[in-house]
């Protein structure tokens, strides 16, 4: 089986590539950072040969803003880094967000703060994926748990950054980057691509940011196809150009927000395991995901009814879901490699319906089956 | 001929500017787009970049495809853009704190690679949109509203720390002496490979009066008394060159430029496409 | 083989553990089997204690690190005194000869062959010492099959060093043959 040339034994880094040339790259800025690096290197190696463009940038910061200007000039761009870059890109993600600008941002997770520990996994960049850039601002945040999924999510995360104008991060952790297991890459034809609207071709009454009677964003235009339009970081109206009219802010700023808010069900993706009759539910994602599975699978063979729930995307989080599944279990066991971040957001939709229990790490070692399922007979 | 270039270059309707009364920015921006004019450029195809800073609203005015972006990463956006699209003009807006502070680290690198983006700063030796603060290129010992007691920094000449970095071409011209910024902006729009030119702009708004310069006339006349042209230099003596500063062409040398150098490791594999 | 086998392979950064793990990830693929490859990793890409884990398993593989290996290969001696002691109670521990075995090792079988050795001497080639280790590690566990390794082999080593990786598989085989 191994003879065809689609089953490859490749890392999560290597896939998250494969998965970015499928969905159209053509363009990757960045800058070199533990455990991102193989993501550059992959992309340095195969963009040529597709027709597409990288460039190493001088830091982490004009990786960001290279990437935006790529997408501006009509490329689908992508850049990758980790912890300490992607705190150093959050102020140039804020103008892809407001300036509403496709691109697509992988985080492959280390531990931190600061350099931390840049060769050990950790899941410690979740709450910044949302928050990390200041001013409200729409968040798509997505986290896989296997190679494979790493190549299916980056297309989608693509799909999402052209389908709503807006930069959607791919958070990785180093478990799920740097390992290699078997991935079937799909044929071209099975995979859904999207490309952004474009206006129509010499439509003289284009404005950059109006958004027309029946689609979600605005179409964009690229800078050189004749359309002349300008972009700004500051609050804007429809015609693209700056405004300090409090009008036109809450105008912008709830259309930014709405557009993700009011297609969560497009958006949101998660999976669900032997939650039926489950008593114990864990929480978990990435590659913290694998270990919750082993645990869930030990757990079941010693008769303890145990489910599991893996949201996919982390933002927008899986709210409606995990509160109805609240309802109708004992407990709900939140394990993710930090001091409890998400853990957070799952206290805020749950409330009072179940009791919610963390098991993180923070000592840059991933969470063991073991660890889990020891929290599991503890609250059973 | 300003209503000319107006006409045919600016969007009208977002005029009127928001610089000050007898800042010199709106000199330079004229000289850009009549740099633009004399070359007969396609508006289409010119992509004018720019940071944040007094001098990086000047796009919002220009009616080319202009881009807005943040503090100091005009260049690495600028960078981007160029690489996805060689064929557009890119030129990029910045100001001396823009430029060369925040923006230092972009500015150096893009020189380096000697990619095809022409840059003009446009220097008034302060940061004039926060109200006055000292700049990478504020003289020492001048007064700044965060140097109340007279500045200690050294100050850059950008001009010349460009052409250090590797810039192919790197020139110097006032906001009084127009024929010959509007030339350099030409020329360095026709090298192929990172230009940059720094024009000396007045600020009479926080600058000028921090520093007891006079009236814009005054120090419009300071311009045309200081600066010296970089030929004419070389037969004066230290002490003839004391208080006075450098214009004229830096240099202007031919190198492989970074698109083009791209587009070749495009072309191996273009059999294979 | 029914359950799931961890291998863990130790030495020194550069002598190829990651992609002699990578290597008998692959043969087991060519198996139809699954298998993960991960490893850990100082910040020095040379020197330094190293080790590769690789999973084998004919089910789905969800954690993907070794927790305790059936089979532990080290090297060198620093990596048998970091990590010899973490082994399955009945596991094998595979060591090279010029590694003085540290006080206290509790594994159900410990084997110890001359790896460094026969490279350097017999191939005459240093650097395939991780693939006289595969060879050697296959003969132990049968865990992937002859052919299918020598495959992998071959995809991975660079061209014109076929036949040298292949009498170095051989010499993996015959090193335990005894065993």
């Amino acid at each position: 089986m191994m003879k065809k040339n689609n089953v490859k034994f490749m890392q999560g880094n290597e896939a998250c590539v494969a998965g970015a040339i499928a969905a159209g790259m053509k363009f990757y800025a960045g800058y070199p950072i533990t455990p991102s690096t193989e993501i550059a290197e992959v992309s340095a190696q195969l963009l040529p040969k597709v027709g597409g463009k990288f460039i190493q940038m001088e830091d982490e910061i004009a990786g960001m803003a290279a990437a935006i200007g790529g997408s501006l000039a009509g490329l689908k761009s992508m850049t990758a880094t980790s912890g300490p870059g992607f705190s150093l890109k959050q102020e140039n993600i804020g103008y892809a967000a407001i300036a509403e600008i496709p691109c697509v941002i992988v985080d492959v997770q280390r531990g931190g703060p600061s350099t931390g520990l840049p060769t050990a996994p950790s899941q410690g960049d979740i709450m910044q994926a949302k928050w990390g850039t200041h001013g409200d601002h729409p968040v798509i945040a997505l986290s896989p748990s296997s190679v494979r999924e790493t190549f299916d999510l980056t297309v989608r995360c693509f799909n999402l950054a052209e389908k709503y104008r807006t930069p959607v991060m791919l958070m990785l952790d180093e478990v799920v980057g740097h390992m290699r297991e078997k991935i079937v890459i799909p044929d071209a034809s099975e995979i859904e691509v999207i490309d952004r609207i474009k206006p129509e071709p010499g439509d003289s009454n284009y404005q950059p940011y109006k958004v027309k009677e029946g689609q979600i964003v605005p179409a964009m235009a690229a800078y050189g196809d004749g359309f002349r339009f300008h972009v700004t970081g500051l609050i804007h109206d429809e015609s693209g150009f700056p405004s300090n009219s409090h009008e036109v802010a809450d105008k912008l700023m709830t259309r930014l927000m709405k557009k993700v808010e009011d297609n969560l069900d497009d958006i949101i993706a998660f999976e669900e395991n032997h939650i039926e009759d489950a008593e114990v539910v864990v929480l978990s994602y990435g590659g913290t995901a694998r270990s919750a599975k082993s645990a869930m699978k030990k757990a079941r063979e010693m008769g303890l009814k145990v489910g599991m729930f893996r949201p996919i995307t982390i933002w927008p989080f899986p709210e409606k879901r995990v509160a109805e599944i609240a309802k109708n279990v004992k407990a709900i066991i939140v394990a993710e490699m930090n001091y409890g971040q998400l853990v957070l957001e799952v206290e805020r939709v749950v409330k009072n319906a179940a009791p919610i229990y963390h098991v993180g790490k923070i000592n840059g070692e991933v969470i063991t089956p073991d660890e889990i399922l020891a929290k599991i007979k503890e609250v059973l | 001929m300003s209503s000319q270039l107006i006409n045919q270059y600016y969007r009208a309707e977002k005029l009127p500017h928001i610089w000050c009364p007898g800042c010199g920015h709106g000199i330079i921006t004229r000289a850009v787009s009549q740099a633009i004019h004399n070359m007969g450029l396609d508006k289409d195809k010119v992509c004018i970049v720019s940071g944040i800073g007094c001098s990086s609203r000047a796009p919002g005015y220009m009616d080319f495809n202009t881009l807005h972006t943040t503090h100091g990463r005009a260049l690495a956006f600028a960078t981007g853009v160029k690489m996805a699209r060689p064929e557009l003009e890119v030129i990029v807006i910045s100001g001396d704190g823009d430029a060369a502070a925040i923006g230092g680290n972009h500015l150096i690198h893009a020189a380096r690679r000697n990619i095809n983006i022409t840059t003009i700063v446009f220097n008034n030796n302060i940061y004039g949109m926060t109200g006055g603060q000292y700049s990478p290129t504020t003289p020492t010992g001048d007064l700044a509203t965060t140097a109340p007691f007279g500045n200690i920094d050294k100050s850059f000449d950008i001009a010349n720390l460009a052409a250090a970095a590797g810039a192919t071409y790197a020139a110097r011209a006032t906001a009084y002496h127009v024929p010959q910024l509007t030339k350099y902006i030409e020329n360095g729009i026709k090298n192929k490979g990172f230009s940059l030119v720094e024009a000396i702009s007045v600020c009479p708004t926080y600058y000028g009066r921090k520093n007891k310069k006079g009236t814009v006339v005054d120090q419009m006349n300071w311009l045309k008394d200081a600066a010296v042209d970089v030929k004419a230099a070389q037969k004066l003596t230290p002490e003839q060159m004391e208080g006075k500063f450098l214009i004229g062409e830096f240099k202007n040398v031919t190198e492989p430029e970074y698109t083009q150098e791209y587009q070749k490791i495009l072309d191996r594999f273009k059999k294979e496409r | 083989m029914s359950k799931q086998v961890e291998i863990r392979l130790t030495g020194s950064g550069g002598q190829g553990l990651i992609l002699g793990g990578i290597i008998m990830a692959e043969a087991a693929l060519l198996d139809g089997k699954n298998a993960i490859q991960s490893q850990s990793y100082g910040p020095e890409a040379r020197g330094g204690a190293s080790k590769a884990e690789v999973i084998i398993s004919e089910h789905e593989i969800d954690f993907p690190k070794v927790e305790v290996p059936d089979l532990l290969l080290a090297l060198t001696q620093v990596a048998a005194e970091k990590y010899a002691d973490d082994i399955k109670s009945d596991g094998i521990l595979l060591v090279d000869s010029s590694v003085s075995l540290p006080e206290g090792i509790v594994a159900g079988k410990i084997i110890q062959i001359p790896i460094l050795q026969t490279a350097a001497e017999v191939i005459g080639k240093p650097m395939v010492a991780n693939i006289i280790a595969i060879g050697a590690i296959q003969q132990i566990l049968n865990i992937v099959s002859k052919e299918s390794l020598e495959s992998a082999v071959l995809n991975r080593v660079p061209k014109g060093t076929e036949e040298l990786n292949r009498r170095a598989l051989a010499e993996g085989y015959r090193l335990v043959e005894k065993y």
